[in-house]
């Protein structure tokens, strides 16, 4: 468990909520349970109807029971994307 | 914790953490309980199974852009509903009595 987490430290990530939401950020540490320091937080809203909005919202640490899925972001890759076109809705949340 | 103790109670735990360990460097789909679903290379899985997989790409990418930046990604056991394998990388047969024989004799724990 420990490993599969350590390779993202200190590196940007994207946090997927079992509520829906998504997250960026630095991920700072993190335990056996998943439970996660998020620095530089920003949530991204997405919309069907506006464009992706991303609101900052500082430190932040996540209960690992409410983490879907941690994602290595990759940079490049997200400033390539066109988020103020993306109109989408957001995830769905997981029903567990 | 209580992990240990679910590891306990729960023979087969230990048999599918040692089931996907065999599966790692294949290409796997994982589908969510909220039926978004991750295609990628299994990396690596824990007793928790929880599910890391590289080069990742979701299933019906048009309606999920949101992940379009990431492109490995550690998966919480607990929002997995199922994990798709290559149907040549399985022997069923033989996953099956390892599940017969963990259920008679488990491996940790003091079941009968």
């Amino acid at each position: 468990m420990s490993d599969q987490l350590r390779s993202l430290v200190d590196h940007p990530v994207f946090v997927y909520l079992t509520d829906g939401r998504t997250l960026v950020g630095q991920l700072m540490g993190y335990d056996q349970a998943a439970n996660v320091i998020l620095g530089k937080t920003h949530e991204r809203i997405f919309s069907s109807t506006e464009g992706m909005k991303s609101v900052a919202i500082g430190v932040y640490v996540i209960r690992g029971e409410t983490i879907a899925l941690i994602g290595e972001l990759d940079e490049e890759l997200d400033d390539q994307a066109d988020y103020d076109e993306m109109k989408v809705e957001p995830l769905d949340p997981v029903i567990l | 914790m209580g992990t240990l103790d679910s590891i306990r109670s729960n023979p087969e735990a230990v048999l599918f953490y040692s089931f996907f360990k065999t599966l790692v460097g294949q290409p796997v789909t994982v589908e969510l309980k909220n039926d978004l679903a991750i295609t990628g290379v299994l990396v690596s899985v824990d007793q928790f199974l929880n599910i890391k997989l590289d080069n990742i790409k979701v299933v019906d990418e048009e309606r999920y852009p949101h992940m379009l930046a990431v492109k490995n990604c550690f998966i919480r056991g607990s929002v997995v509903r199922y994990v798709q394998l290559p149907a040549p990388s399985v022997d069923t047969a033989l996953l099956q009595d390892a599940a017969r024989r963990e259920r008679q004799q488990p491996a940790t724990g003091a079941r009968k």
